[in-house]
């Protein structure tokens, strides 16, 4: 009986345990790996922690992540913002060209950037003709950085326009009657109202960007490597699951730090009354 | 247009950003488009020489056009495996009121935030030793962990609107529970469901890093398949089966977006 409560905490249990068995079982096995393979101990975190080279790997991940967030909000902005203030039929073009890509496959969109920024490619091509010759486009961080940002974008102009279109623009009626200029007024009254957005955006384009493999092994270099290309080296080239679990549960404390410093941040604002973000 | 930047320098300078974006999130899935006919072996943009050998290539050779099939199977499995599931964690979760709810939604819908790698090692290390890695249920189970935090979110949102006074019309009317919610609660629901599948289909036929672990080159999908191909030789295969992705991934959405209207007119 579907009243029955019995058969509610039936009807929860299955998911849960599927999800039990098929993924947390994994999570749990490979953090206990990384404290007891090959034996009891933090050899693997201290070998991590100590290893020059691979805390340069770690410090590069951080760097690339938050430059690949400010990007995102630094042009996801004003894209959000207009979204909310210009005309249904253009509303309707900036939503389908976030969402075309976001439904594109990421393996596809990864691609497209190797054909576009290799040696002699046409952004190559573009660049000599301007006489700016000789930039190494694919292979730095700055090529990871182009492939993320173009993933993630989506993500955060949805986060920013679905606090923005909540905002009650009155409130800048107001501020315009009250003698602001509308400089002023989008900057005291419309930006405050956004940081619950601003936030959410932010935690979750860097969190995902920290994990992405696919954009640092296609369009970066070994030299260049990130934490994820790491981890996977550790376990499909050495099969050393104990540091592969010390680098994963490094990489998911600094995920769950983000995710639960973003939602601290976001407190404030949303206690002023400036819209929940779900 | 009230409030805001009126047309000033901001609203120029706004668009001008915007413009940058949308070439940004365009351009580089059309470049994929020409380089698919290419007559060449080669990368090189504009290509010189047309043809459909790549699309050829991808139908005959069988590395390709089997990978698109295990893509396919896979795809559909677990998406209706995450839909069934989702559903009913959605749909208990909303029933349901204990202490410890928090801790068990997030329990549910952590995969979904979860940094890829970390998944992909946790997933591969056990499926390694259950001997599933390599396995079409290997790669169904672990699809499925992965997309079924999307269908519950979906299908949640969906029942926070739901108006629960029908159920009890329904049940007051004769109907068991079981019926109420096959004939008035799933219909109801139904577009939540579909969208959550969507979600599902889309994520499991575009998931590339966990699939790389899971993959033998028996049990392929084409993600995976693409990544070889890429990091192996120059071969612009990738760009035919790009646009076979694309156009497969079209086609789910605006089928499902038909099944939608249709439904629609007809409730109407």
């Amino acid at each position: 009986m579907l009243n029955d409560t019995r058969l509610r905490w039936l009807i929860l249990f299955v998911p849960v345990a599927v999800l039990g068995v098929f993924f947390w079982y994994g999570v749990a096995d490979s953090l206990w790996k990384s404290f007891a393979s090959p034996e009891i101990g933090l050899q693997n975190y201290a070998a991590f922690l100590q290893s020059p080279a691979e805390m340069a790997v770690l410090r590069r991940t951080f760097l690339v992540s938050i430059g690949v967030t400010a990007v995102c909000l630094a042009f996801g902005y004003p894209y959000a913002y207009l979204m909310t203030v210009t005309t249904a039929r253009l509303r309707t073009l900036l939503m389908v060209v976030v969402l075309i890509p976001f439904w594109t496959s990421m393996m596809v969109r990864t691609y497209a950037w190797v054909a576009l920024l290799q040696n002699n490619g046409p952004l190559d091509r573009v660049f000599k003709s301007l006489g700016i010759g000789g930039l190494a486009l694919i292979g730095t961080p700055g090529a990871i950085m182009i492939g993320i940002t173009q993933i993630l974008m989506p993500f955060m102009i949805m986060s920013l326009y679905a606090n923005m279109v909540r905002i009650d623009r009155r409130l800048l009626d107001a501020a315009d009657s009250l003698g602001a200029s509308p400089a002023v007024a989008f900057v005291k009254v419309f930006v405050p109202m956004t940081v619950p957005g601003v936030v959410a955006g932010c935690t979750l384009v860097f969190v995902l960007s920290l994990g992405f493999y696919l954009a640092p092994v296609l369009l970066g270099s070994p030299q260049h490597a990130m934490l994820s290309q790491l981890i996977v080296q550790q376990v499909s080239q050495l099969l050393d699951f104990g540091r592969a679990g010390a680098m994963a549960g490094v990489l998911l404390a600094l995920a769950l730090s983000v995710v639960a410093l973003g939602a601290v941040l976001a407190r404030p604002a949303i206690e002023r009354g400036y819209g929940e973000n779900t | 247009m009230r409030g805001g930047i009126p047309r000033s320098p901001g609203r120029i300078f706004a668009w001008g950003m915007a413009g940058l974006v949308m070439l940004w999130l365009t351009a580089p899935v059309l470049v994929l488009l020409p380089l698919s006919f290419s007559g060449r072996r080669s990368f090189r943009f504009p290509p010189d020489t047309w043809s459909l050998r790549w699309y050829e290539n991808f139908f005959t050779d069988s590395t390709w056009h089997a990978s698109l099939l295990t893509s396919l199977k896979v795809g559909l499995l677990s998406t209706a495996a995450s839909m069934i599931l989702g559903t009913m964690a959605a749909f208990a979760l909303h029933k349901l009121y204990f202490s410890g709810k928090a801790f068990v939604t997030g329990f549910l819908l952590a995969p979904m935030i979860f940094p890829g790698v970390v998944s992909a090692i946790a997933i591969f290390g056990v499926y390694l030793t259950w001997h599933i890695s390599g396995t079409l249920t290997g790669f169904v189970a672990a699809h499925t962990v992965l997309s079924l935090p999307f269908v519950i979110v979906s299908v949640r949102s969906a029942l926070r609107i739901f108006d629960w006074e029908l159920e009890k019309a329904a049940a007051s009317l004769g109907a068991s529970p079981f019926e109420t919610f096959r004939l008035v609660t799933l219909p109801l629901i139904l577009p939540g469901v579909l969208i959550g599948g969507l979600f599902a289909f889309v994520i499991s036929f575009d998931e590339v890093v966990v699939s790389l672990f899971l993959q033998t080159p028996f049990v392929r999908t084409l993600p995976v398949q693409m990544y070889l191909s890429v990091t192996e030789s120059i071969d612009p295969t990738v760009a035919a089966a790009s646009t076979i992705i694309v156009i497969v991934t079209v086609a789910s959405i605006l089928i499902s977006m038909l099944f939608w209207q249709k439904r629609k007119t007809s409730d109407a």
